[in-house]
């Protein structure tokens, strides 16, 4: 026999916590939700500031992002450029480049190019390679990844960018080579959809929704 | 009679019951996050806080709630406080939040917290059952801190390298580095060292218990006259 008070209550119990568990994360959600979205912004900023220094664009990059669908060249489906502009004209571009064929998954970047095709600089936002030898991606770990400052399709030639043991112009680690193998793959492609496309990602109109970084 | 009460749930938290070395449980955020101390305070003291909280909380209810439902009430609350821990750490810690990423999230599976609401909390009154949360957080995250150190140590060769994450930029000169030479032996930080440094954990907790078993046993009349004392 069933007693129905005993369950209506149970359940009266039930849904009361659910009201109240609700209640407290909606308003520790409310009292977080701005400075959260701050501090995502301003992560971001650094990252961006740290290749595009802050005195050499006058607009807000951050705002400034387009969503572009490359995925032969620009490793994702879906990539975020964020522009750079001085007095309206193109300065450079980040673009969250992804390696899609790291040694253990693909490897987030951030690739800032000049609008003449020059290298700002390459940063690894996040990856997965084996802690000791592939992470030497990382800036903390090496220098490696600061060396593509400066470089462009001409310098070193197209047909350079590759690691030595492949016979090009650039270093692999000790004991691993598929990662910076793929990176440069990567940032030569990215390189190359910045010929193709000369300034007409530029001239998109921004996109200011969902432009938030992938984790 | 009351303050020996105390006393014991607190030696149970800290060492006889600790819920890392005794238990075993919450092991995947342990052993998943310990790469280094500073990892390892992170989540050790947003464990500790979700613990304090739904513990304090459960024991409150515990007279409210019908035994059929009381565990759905537990997860209930214990999702609700993780929640918010989680968007305090985002909004204050945001760095070390990125770091201990999934983990925060996952404390609500953390075994540790539904295991002290139903076998604790659910049945002492709220002084006991806070005091009893904060014992078995501290006790968790010592271990956390303990086997992060250890794991950063040897294989990276350093001591609270992440320190201004969590303490702000003054404390970058509270990382410690062994020799410039010392590269670190990598395997202390990949996962097989978690789990090598959690057994030697374990083991020397045992170690020292036995000792002081066997030390104990030698002078029966030494404890015993400690007793009456």
């Amino acid at each position: 026999m069933v007693n129905l008070k005993a369950v209506t209550f149970a359940g009266a119990t039930l849904a009361l916590f659910a009201i109240l568990g609700t209640g407290l994360v909606a308003f520790t959600q409310q009292q977080t939700k701005d400075l959260i979205a701050a501090n995502e912004r301003l992560a971001l900023l650094r990252k961006l500031e740290v290749l595009v220094p802050p005195e050499t664009v006058d607009n807000d990059m951050v705002q400034d992002g387009v969503r572009v669908h490359r995925a032969d060249l620009l490793g994702d489906n879906s990539t975020t450029i964020y522009r750079g502009r001085r007095n309206g004209e193109p300065v450079a571009a980040v673009f969250t480049t992804v390696v899609p064929n790291g040694y253990a998954g693909p490897i987030n970047l951030l690739v800032a190019v000049k609008a003449d095709g020059t290298l700002m600089g390459v940063r690894v936002v996040s990856h997965k390679e084996t802690p000791g030898l592939g992470d030497k991606i990382e800036e903390e770990k090496s220098d490696w990844v600061l060396g593509f400052k400066g470089k462009s399709l001409a310098d070193p030639a197209e047909g350079q960018w590759k690691v030595k043991r492949d016979g090009g112009a650039f270093d692999q680690f000790t004991g691993a080579t598929i990662t910076p193998r793929s990176l440069v793959q990567a940032v030569k492609n990215t390189l190359i959809y910045v010929r193709e496309q000369g300034d007409r990602f530029y001239r998109i109109p921004a996109r200011t929704d969902n432009l938030q970084e992938k984790p | 009679m009351a303050e020996m009460r105390y006393g014991t749930v607190i030696k149970d938290g800290l060492w006889d019951n600790n819920q890392a070395l005794v238990a075993l449980l919450g092991l995947c955020p342990l052993l998943a996050v310990t790469t280094n101390a500073v990892n390892g305070l992170g989540l050790g003291i947003a464990t500790t806080a979700v613990l304090l909280l739904s513990n304090s909380v459960i024991s409150l209810i515990r007279n409210l709630v019908r035994p059929e439902v009381r565990l759905p009430v537990f997860v209930l609350v214990i999702a609700s406080f993780v929640t918010a821990v989680e968007l305090s750490m985002s909004a204050w810690f945001f760095e070390l939040h990125k770091i201990l990423g999934i983990f925060i999230a996952l404390i609500v599976t953390n075994c540790t917290i539904v295991g002290r609401a139903e076998a604790f909390a659910s049945k002492q009154p709220v002084t006991l059952a806070a005091l009893d949360g904060l014992a078995m957080g501290i006790g968790f995250t010592l271990v956390l801190v303990v086997l992060g150190g250890m794991r950063e140590l040897v294989g990276q060769g350093t001591l609270f390298s992440q320190a201004h994450l969590m303490f702000g930029e003054a404390a970058r000169g509270m990382t410690l580095t062994l020799g410039k030479d010392f590269h670190g032996m990598l395997i202390a930080i990949l996962p097989p060292g978690a789990f090598i440094g959690m057994g030697l954990l374990i083991a020397l907790k045992r170690w020292l218990d036995l000792r002081s078993l066997a030390a104990r046993r030698q002078s029966p009349a030494a404890s015993g006259e400690a007793r009456v004392a």
